[in-house]
């Protein structure tokens, strides 16, 4: 075990005239070895494998007629090869994809960004009084619940029909997670830590600076890890609806959507989109790892 | 090992030489520090909004250089004292008077942010009060050894000891140099070893620092053994019911808590606790 052996050397060093600090305390980055990391690959790759076998085995039972089931339900195979080769072309397969899924990409991370700044705003305002929570909260949920899908057209007489609407749905579907999530940090931080500063005397600005955000932090980084999923969906969904100006990977999956002979191309793009999902998932993940690891109970426990 | 400061030694020279300057001052400086009491509780009352009567009638003061301790049961009144003391919460009859600018609070548990390392939860207290960064950081340094804590500078709270967590909390409240310490258990939490150690430590500190103390806990050998003064609370509405001049000198050796004078003053106690629950 690493703990035990990186122990003694953290015991508090011992003086003569004073029986020194109590206690041991505790290493708390445990380099990870290699090995360990190849065996925590392994449960995820086997349930990978699973879902592939298992689209296989439908794909193959479902349809007999291979024209018919390239056009319904490909095999995996053929979704690599039709849909996402030739791997660096300018009119087929992966490069196009790539080309798409950058705007969508553009409109995602700005509309994360504002829903963040938006957010951690409008949650500090609540958290001001109760007033303002209760002035407020309840538009936050409606926001949350309002059928984007089906004002589509009264947002597009609002915002057009380019990048500025699209924006719109990213930030309607992302704000909510980190507005909820950011206003619960703020209201649990410690009741003793807040009697620590009301005896300093400090300023509210002081406060919410040096003790209210970065108590918030951890249940921060939770709503925008949450919020950066719906940003993606949000992202692809408003492709599908609004698509004047740069196009993204929501038009060019609902393009080949119109023909069943696309139908490899259309996954493809899906699975792009779903994908780019997961990395910006991971990005924040990392990003709260890092701003939380060495204090954080979260942080310590094994991935 | 303890031994005053040099910054508690510049502040006190400060201190000096400003008083020299004006006759008022000589004067303020001489009535603030070596006669009057550093915190006065006069016929003291608590009445809570919802009703309960958690503190009745208590006077007492605390003078410069001495270590009183108030024991009691449980929910009997000891920390809303401390509370009241502090400001945190406002009374509801008789009088308070304490320089609220000048109080360290060491509260029950340690409350160090878990975000911030050891060095920079000393610093806090200084921080907040707007103290430049060269002289908290000094300050720091200083109040570190005091509590020996060097080698730990950097260490986060989650990887500290129970022990080690409340010697940095003391630290953070060393750095101010304030003129009266209010300490709410703080040691409650703590195994009776570590509890017994910090106990030695905070006598030795106190005999070095020369603060005044107002000390609430639950165990009576720790009060004995470290106060000049014990007073001991009744069941709510808490009242002062037994009030024992501790004979011991500064100097207590650690095998003070096995001498028969000191189990002694300990039974008293316990027999005034004992009516107090009844």
């Amino acid at each position: 075990m690493t703990t035990l052996d990186k122990a003694p050397a953290e015991v508090p060093q011992e003086s003569m005239a004073t029986p020194a600090a109590v206690g041991v305390s505790v290493p708390v980055h445990q380099p990870r070895s290699s090995p360990r990391r190849l065996r925590n690959l392994i449960p995820p790759l086997l349930t990978f494998a699973v879902f592939i076998a298992v689209w296989y085995l439908y794909s193959w039972t479902r349809f007999d007629n291979p024209a018919q089931r390239r056009n319904a339900l490909p095999y995996p195979h053929t979704v690599i090869t039709d849909g996402f080769l030739p791997l660096w072309d300018d009119t087929n397969g992966f490069r196009p994809i790539l080309g798409y899924m950058w705007p969508t990409a553009k409109v995602t991370l700005t509309g994360l960004a504002i829903s963040i700044v938006l957010g951690v705003t409008i949650a500090i305002i609540m958290n001001l009084s109760k007033g303002m929570e209760r002035a407020l909260f309840p538009y936050a949920v409606i926001l949350q619940t309002v059928p984007i899908l089906a004002i589509t057209p009264l947002l597009t007489q609002l915002f057009g029909d380019e990048i500025g609407v699209r924006l719109v749905v990213v930030v309607l579907i992302a704000i909510f997670p980190v507005i909820t999530n950011t206003l619960f940090g703020l209201q649990s931080t410690d009741r003793m830590h807040h009697d620590l500063f009301t005896l300093n005397h400090v300023s509210r600005w002081t406060r919410l600076r040096k003790l209210e955000l970065p108590s918030a932090l951890p249940a921060m980084m939770a709503g925008i890890r949450i919020a950066s999923g719906g940003a993606v969906i949000g992202a692809i969904v408003a492709d599908f609806f609004f698509n004047q100006g740069e196009k993204g990977i929501g038009y060019y999956i609902r393009n080949k959507q119109q023909r069943a002979a696309n139908r490899p191309e259309m996954f493809a793009g899906t699975i792009t989109a779903s994908m780019f999902g997961v990395v910006m998932f991971l990005i924040v993940g990392a990003i709260t790892a890092r701003a939380i690891r060495n204090w954080h109970e979260s942080a310590s426990k094994q991935a | 090992m303890f031994t005053l400061t040099g910054w508690a030694r510049a502040v006190a020279a400060t201190n000096f030489t400003e008083d020299m300057m004006t006759d008022t001052a000589l004067e303020s400086g001489l009535s603030g520090t070596a006669t009057s009491p550093r915190l006065r509780f006069e016929h003291l009352s608590m009445v809570f909004p919802d009703g309960t009567h958690a503190i009745d009638d208590v006077s007492f003061t605390v003078n410069p250089g001495e270590f009183v301790t108030v024991v009691g049961p449980s929910g009997c009144g000891k920390s809303t004292l401390l509370r009241i003391a502090s400001g945190l919460t406002e009374h509801t009859g008789g009088v308070c008077d304490v320089n609220r600018d000048s109080i360290g609070y060491v509260f029950q548990d340690a409350t160090l942010l878990p975000w911030r390392t050891v060095r920079k939860n000393v610093e806090l207290n200084a921080e907040l009060h707007g103290i430049s960064k060269s002289e908290r950081t000094r300050r720091a340094v200083e109040a570190i050894e005091l509590v020996n804590l060097v080698g730990h500078e950097d260490k986060y709270p989650k990887q500290l000891s129970g022990g080690m967590k409340m010697r940095c909390s003391l630290a953070r409240s060393l750095v101010l140099n304030p003129e009266i310490f209010l300490f709410d258990e703080p040691f409650g939490a703590l195994d009776e070893i570590t509890r017994e150690r910090l106990n030695d430590e905070l006598m030795n500190l106190f005999n070095s620092e020369k603060f005044a103390a107002l000390f609430i806990t639950h165990s009576i050998a720790e009060a004995v053994f470290l106060s000049t003064r014990v007073l001991v609370m009744s069941a709510r509405p808490g009242r002062i019911i037994g009030d024992y001049a501790i004979p011991f000198g500064a100097q207590r050796p650690h095998d003070l808590r096995f001498e028969a004078e000191f189990a002694e003053i300990c039974g008293q106690i316990n027999d005034d606790l004992k009516d107090a629950h009844s």
